[in-house]
């Protein structure tokens, strides 16, 4: 307040020479936007912290509860009658293991499920910000800008891209801390499992964006994701093996993109035989990639303006 | 030709070029709500432009069309040169947008807030600091510009808005409500930089607001709306000299006699109105009328008890047109109150 009005006629230039240089290519402004929704979330460790304590914790107690190894060897199981030798019994115990999860160490299938959990978890948040924006205002204020509109909701899809992207190598580092099997682990194969989660982060968040497009109304947002989230990760290999499941299950399964980023994981960093080839799993999580954010990209130009 | 026409019938703005010409603009809503009932104007370049009217007249569909964030349900416009429905990215690069919320990010500073609309514009960065440093020192932030948005008053977050929607330099800026729910001192700096963007750089500004006295002071160009329509449109001296001149307000001592025609033989009076215990009268010249009129009525052996004489404000001009006075306190209450909402789910 202590600025004399002189001063700030003086500061004020408005005519200017720099008008050459205005960037009015189809891209601009789309980092901005990305790096806005991302400040929000690295200048806040808490958040990041939050955000990973919960796989985390599905991880240590879920995945080391379900000690499923242990159903024969730990126990004084037996027949009666029937004095089955201890080693017999292991034997049968491993391939048991192996024939139904591909490994015999449960914690380390989890713990590729825990990648997929935790890009779902943060995706599914991606159309909350939108909602926001709405609300406050701010999404007119963008609105009135010439900013691509498609680069509004891409801007948003690829922060929740990094931003899941990033938890998950944080839960990936955990898993190994926690025991995870790392034998076969390369860096091909992290570098296939991140593209499989990139991809499937990309049509998730494109596909949450979508259905928050034209809501003002958080608390239905919130409603819809809660419907969503589990059952679209029970209803997928991330916790059980889905050739197991009952017919019909199997076939939401198979059309569950979580499925398919998830197989890919463990061909990919456990050596497990997948229930699809790896690239049928690509192509499926590209096409379920291309094809949510481009309707996005689309709705986006047809529902932001009214 | 219709800048020629427009001209002519606006003295004062003979030698101004039409930056905006809008044609029966008309929203109606889903619901059938008609918002705004065809409207039609011209904004002269360099001139400030206001929209007086009370909530729900229209002012704000207005600017929505105009800026393109609302389609038009018929009629058009041409900003800047660009028509809105065809050209709407044309329409953006050129105009600034400065919305009656507070609409800046509370996460980021206010100097983050005006980097990120300056990106948005394709503003290249060292550009865009540097007109970020101008405007952060034209609406006096310069000293709050690396605190996050959340720690800022009412007044500061006004500000700020207005900064933000001058980063591309606009040809034409838009304000809705500029003022609303500010307190004093904040209202006139406002008021200031609004003069200096006209003044020093010969932006044109278009303004809503439901204040009197901010359409009265600071708009060149008035239009009066109310429900959805344009009641009246003029330069406020041309508004209020069509109410008729001063208002005199007589009471006499003799309460039984009517005096009204009297009283109109008196030398350019124009109307005079018997209100229960006193006259109501109209002259062009209040300050000659009166001392006449007092002079007339102690001839005639009468006794003046009171006499007061009002200069015409908006005000009169206001209820002469739309048949009601502004609701100004209540409107504006309520608006405040919206607007503290805002505010408090922001920070929740």
């Amino acid at each position: 307040m202590a600025t004399t009005e002189a001063n700030a006629v003086g500061g004020f230039q408005m005519k200017g020479e720099e008008q050459v240089r205005i960037n009015k290519g189809m891209l601009h402004g789309l980092w901005a936007l990305t790096n806005r929704e991302l400040k929000k979330w690295y200048k806040v460790p808490v958040l990041l912290f939050l955000s990973i304590i919960q796989p985390v914790i599905w991880l240590g107690l879920f995945g080391k509860a379900m000690n499923f190894g242990a159903l024969f060897t730990s126990t004084s199981f037996n027949i009666p009658g029937l004095n089955i030798p201890k080693a017999t019994l292991d034997q049968l115990a491993t391939q048991a293991m192996l024939s139904t999860f591909g490994t015999t160490d449960y914690f380390s299938f989890l713990a590729v499920g825990m990648l997929s959990f935790i890009i779902l978890f943060t995706a599914m948040f991606s159309g909350m910000s939108i909602v926001w924006d709405r609300r406050f205002g701010f999404l007119d204020k963008l609105l009135s800008t010439p900013v691509a509109r498609g680069s509004i909701v891409m801007g948003k899809v690829f922060s929740s891209i990094i931003r899941s992207l990033a938890q998950a190598a944080v839960v990936l580092v955990v898993a190994v801390l926690l025991g995870m099997d790392t034998a076969k682990i390369t860096v091909v194969g992290l570098a296939g499992t991140f593209l499989a989660l990139f991809l499937m982060a990309m049509g998730l968040s494109a596909l949450f964006l979508m259905l928050a497009l034209r809501s003002t109304d958080w608390q239905s947002q919130m409603a819809i994701m809660n419907l969503l989230n589990l059952p679209l990760l029970f209803a997928s290999n991330a916790l059980f093996p889905s050739k197991l499941m009952p017919a019909w299950l199997q076939v939401v399964a198979k059309l569950n993109p979580v499925s398919y980023a998830t197989d890919a994981g463990r061909q990919l960093l456990l050596g497990v035989p997948g229930f699809a080839s790896l690239g049928f799993d690509f192509l499926f999580l590209t096409a379920f990639a291309a094809l949510f954010s481009g309707v996005g990209i689309f709705l986006s130009w047809r529902y932001l303006s009214r | 030709m219709l800048e020629m026409e427009e001209a002519a019938r606006n003295g004062n703005y003979e030698s101004k070029n039409v930056i905006m010409e809008v044609k029966g603009l008309t929203k109606i809503f889903e619901n059938k709500l008609k918002a705004v009932d065809s409207v039609s104007f011209s904004v002269y370049e360099g001139e400030i432009f206001g929209f007086l009217g009370p909530n729900g007249a229209g002012k704000s569909t207005t600017i929505k069309m105009l800026t393109t964030l609302l389609r038009p349900s018929e009629g058009d416009a041409v900003v800047c040169g660009f028509d809105i429905r065809k050209q709407p990215q044309e329409v953006r690069w050129s105009v600034g947008v400065v919305p009656q919320e507070y609409t800046a990010d509370e996460d980021m500073t206010g100097l983050e807030n005006i980097m990120l609309f300056a990106n948005l514009y394709g503003i290249p960065g060292d550009v865009a600091r540097k007109r970020a440093d101008e405007l952060l020192m034209l609406v006096e932030l310069n000293e709050a510009a690396g605190r996050k948005v959340s720690t800022y008053s009412g007044g500061m977050r006004r500000r700020l808005e207005l900064a933000c929607g001058l980063v591309n330099h606009p040809k034409v800026l838009f304000l809705d409500e500029p003022t609303l729910g500010l307190d004093v001192q904040t209202r006139t700096a406002v008021w200031r930089y609004i003069r200096i963007l006209k003044e020093q750089y010969g932006m044109t500004l278009f303004l809503t607001t439901h204040y009197l006295e901010e359409a009265d002071g600071l708009c060149d160009r008035v239009g009066i709306i109310d429900h959805g329509k344009i009641v009246r449109l003029g330069t406020t001296g041309e508004l209020k000299s069509g109410v008729g001149g001063d208002a005199i307000e007589l009471g006499i001592r003799e309460k039984d006699v009517d005096l009204t025609s009297f009283i109109m033989k008196v030398d350019s009076v124009t109307s005079v109105v018997r209100e229960n215990d006193h006259y109501r009268i109209k002259a062009p010249l209040g300050e000659e009328a009166a001392p006449a009129i007092m002079d007339a009525v102690r001839s005639a052996g009468y006794h003046v008890d009171r006499i007061s004489l009002t200069k015409p404000t908006l005000d009169e001009v206001y209820l002469e047109y739309t048949g009601h006075k502004l609701r100004d306190e209540e409107a504006n209450s309520q608006q405040v109150m919206a607007q503290q909402r805002t505010v408090r789910r922001a920070r929740a």
